[in-house]
């Protein structure tokens, strides 16, 4: 399998195909705040290089769950679009949707970055859900990452709709965004030839032996992991990945600050 | 009653602004983008590739298959749950039935060509906005084609006929008809034609001539944005 | 009689009006309906006398016979192999057609081809219902070892190659690497240095996003000896 040598024996000499260097992600990185503003509480269509992912907040009414009383909750929902790779077919969610979905929500959760509390309308009777539905749009490589940029990116766009007692008024939101309290963003390593490197390819992340998601919040602590593939890391390695991941993220909320507005 | 002013302002057969981009999915064959006031529609086509499973392969052709999709935050109030509807399947077979007589696949037995529409934001004229968009992806994809497919909603709002209804319309207490069209223009003939209300006869009749004029504006906007695609800029 | 409607080289899009009269004849990329001449996809036209052609942008490569392609191996028997060549169905390379050395029956074919291996095979048949039979005997056909695959739109690959080879020549001289740019739109590139195969690699996504734009050649020649300096 010649492409995968080929990237290895890159790697194995400090070369990526594409020119980057290890620690380099794909320019140009675009955030833009509102793709789906007519109909989402919150949207965001994020690019890195060649990949694209939309997001969108759906605010829901619900009962809080009996052992959270006083708490609002999310969910995260990723949907691997077959337009977006002809590796992706249709069908009920596969397990790399399902994965990307739960790590994305790990981050997002553990950090506290949504406060849940001020979620909660009447404690044990009525609390909102944030509903971030990610749908990758072409699949060129590090949808990890992609994926929790556009989900937070989605998530700070969004606004409170306007509640009139116990119905929604989608049409009508407030001018309140989230109880967005921290930004917990998710920067993945793979390792490939023996190196370590961020925002691979899809050439790069068929030749890794395995990957490290990091999920870290603005004041640089770990909130969220996820080890994938099938071979291994060391402890020298995953601690390396730790500290990439924190630079790396400190890098991507800055293009969340400069995010524009949607425009065709 | 009847509805006078539009809710937007536009006249009785005015469409609402119209954007069209190609190529806005790297991966795929083909693809383009069609927006049609706040509805907006991605549409990216695979193939002709091998077509799972066999047993639906047709050994003299190959087959056209549309996967029409909302993203779960593209409705109008409520989040659509995610996943295959009856509304959507609906929906993809009359796409289906909308692009095919365009298509030649004779000379791809037992191919399948998928054409993929998702709608990121909705306000009514959904399936019509798919498959203007679906139309201009084949077209980008290389497919060969008998000329390209425009669509639009028409109908009565409150007693009065309009081009391309937005939501509020077709919500209009009054009660609306809601009559999506798609046509291929050089021939006039039609390939999708539904309808949803209570119309005369007559009043039909005149709707139908109102698609019309407005699929051959559409027709325009498609062929510029193929066109623009690999004009070069003339200094 | 009959009137030609539009230019050579212009633009037209699927339904487009190309001629009227039965005096043309449509060729690739048009046909005929009643009296009109239509274009059946994107391209530009062509016309050579009475035959009025559009030279599509894009579309998936279709195979025809003598036809150079780069296959992927994808799944074998025990006395053939599949192989993707970017057509809706896989070549067959069968045990015969694979190697000018004899191949015993119930050899192990993987020592040959291995799935997933890169192979410069040549299409010997394409029957009626797209089957297509493949060889690899013959020269310059070979499994490939090293180097690497890009993929573009297989429309472009004459413009990739050039007139007489002048295009995919300079692409060489420049970067001191071996490029194969097979019908099928895979590109195989191998080289010594990294920077060089990358540049070629370059050079080519160049050649395929300017494709249908005047002064290519000269925009690639410019690209090429800039970054051979670096």
């Amino acid at each position: 399998m010649i492409q995968r040598k080929y990237i290895e024996s890159l790697a194995k000499a400090g070369l990526r195909a594409d020119g980057r260097a290890f620690d380099e992600y794909r320019k140009p990185i675009s955030v833009e705040y509102g793709v789906s503003a007519k109909s989402a509480e919150g949207s965001a269509r994020i690019k890195i290089g060649d990949t694209e992912v939309i997001a969108g907040v759906k605010m829901e009414l619900g009962k809080p769950y009996p052992d959270k009383p006083d708490q609002g909750s999310i969910m995260v929902n990723v949907e691997l679009l077959p337009m977006a790779s002809p590796r992706f077919e249709s069908g009920p969610p596969s397990i790399d949707a399902i994965e990307l979905a739960r790590v994305v929500d790990r981050a997002i959760r553990e950090s506290g970055s949504i406060n849940f509390k001020k979620l909660c309308i009447e404690p044990g009777e009525q609390c909102w859900t944030v509903i971030i539905d990610i749908y990758p749009i072409n699949a060129d490589g590090n949808l990890f990452d992609a994926c929790s940029l556009a989900a937070l990116a989605a998530v700070k766009d969004a606004k409170m709709p306007k509640l009139n007692g116990d119905v929604v008024d989608y049409k009508n939101k407030t001018d309140e965004g989230l109880p967005l309290e921290k930004e917990a963003l998710e920067c993945t390593v793979y390792k490939v030839g023996g190196q370590l490197l961020v925002d691979p390819t899809v050439d790069e992340e068929l030749a890794a032996t395995a990957r490290l998601t990091v999920g870290v919040t603005d004041t640089n602590h770990i909130c969220a992991m996820q080890k994938g593939g099938f071979e291994t890391l060391t402890e020298e390695e995953v601690l390396k990945i730790v500290d990439m991941a924190i630079e790396k993220t400190t890098e991507l909320r800055k293009e969340l600050k400069n995010g524009k507005p949607y425009k065709i | 009653m009847s509805y006078k002013k539009r809710f937007d302002g536009r006249k009785l057969t005015e469409t609402r602004p119209m954007i069209a981009k190609i190529g806005v999915v790297k991966n795929a064959v083909g693809s383009a983008m069609f927006q049609i006031g706040k509805t907006r529609a991605i549409a990216a086509v695979y193939g002709p590739r091998e077509l799972h499973p066999k047993h639906l392969q047709n050994p003299s052709s190959g087959r056209l298959r549309c996967h029409y999709n909302m993203m779960a935050f593209s409705g109008s109030g409520d989040r659509v749950r995610p996943g295959p509807s009856r509304r959507s399947k609906e929906i993809s077979y009359v796409t289906e039935q909308a692009l095919s007589p365009v298509l030649d696949l004779s000379s791809f037995p037992k191919t399948v060509v998928d054409v993929y529409i998702e709608l990121v934001q909705t306000d009514a004229g959904t399936r019509c906005a798919g498959i203007c968009a679906a139309s201009m992806a084949l077209a980008d994809a290389g497919i060969r084609m008998k000329d390209l497919v425009t669509a639009i909603s028409v109908g009565l709002v409150a007693g009065t006929a309009v081009v391309d209804l937005d939501y509020d319309e077709e919500a209009h207490e009054e009660g609306a008809v809601d009559i999506p069209v798609a046509m291929t223009p050089r021939d006039g003939q039609i390939t999708l034609l539904q309808l949803d209300g209570d119309i005369s006869k007559e009043d039909f009749a005149k709707a139908l001539k109102l698609a019309k004029d407005a699929c051959a504006e559409i027709y325009e906007v498609q062929k510029q944005a193929l066109k623009e695609k690999y004009t070069e800029d003339k200094k | 009689m009959g009137e030609i409607k539009v230019k050579e080289k212009e633009v037209v899009t699927p339904g487009d009006i190309l001629a009227s009269g039965m005096d043309y004849i449509p060729t690739d990329g048009a046909f005929r309906d009643g009296e009109d001449v239509i274009a059946s996809q994107v391209g530009l036209v062509n016309i050579k006398g009475r035959l009025i052609k559009v030279m599509p942008f894009n579309g998936v490569y279709i195979p025809k016979m003598d036809d150079v392609v780069i296959g992927r191996v994808s799944d074998m028997t025990f006395s053939s192999w599949f192989v993707n060549v970017r057509y809706a169905y896989d070549g067959v390379l069968s045990l015969k057609d694979a190697s000018s050395d004899y191949i015993e029956r119930g050899a192990d074919l993987s020592a040959y081809f291995a799935i997933g291996d890169y192979v410069v095979a040549k299409v010997t048949k394409v029957t009626k219902s797209m089957a297509i039979d493949l060889t690899m005997k013959g020269p310059g056909l070979k499994k490939l070892t090293t180097g690497t695959v890009v993929e573009i739109t297989p429309q472009k690959v004459p413009r990739v190659v050039g007139k007489m080879g002048s295009m995919i020549s300079m692409i060489k001289e420049t970067t001191g690497c071996q490029v194969i740019a097979a019908q099928n739109g895979r590109i195989w590139i191998g080289g010594k240095e990294p920077k060089m195969e990358r540049l070629a690699i370059e050079a080519i996504q160049l050649i395929e996003e300017n494709a249908h734009k005047s002064g290519l050649t000269e925009k690639v020649k410019d690209f090429l000896t800039k970054g051979a300096k670096k």
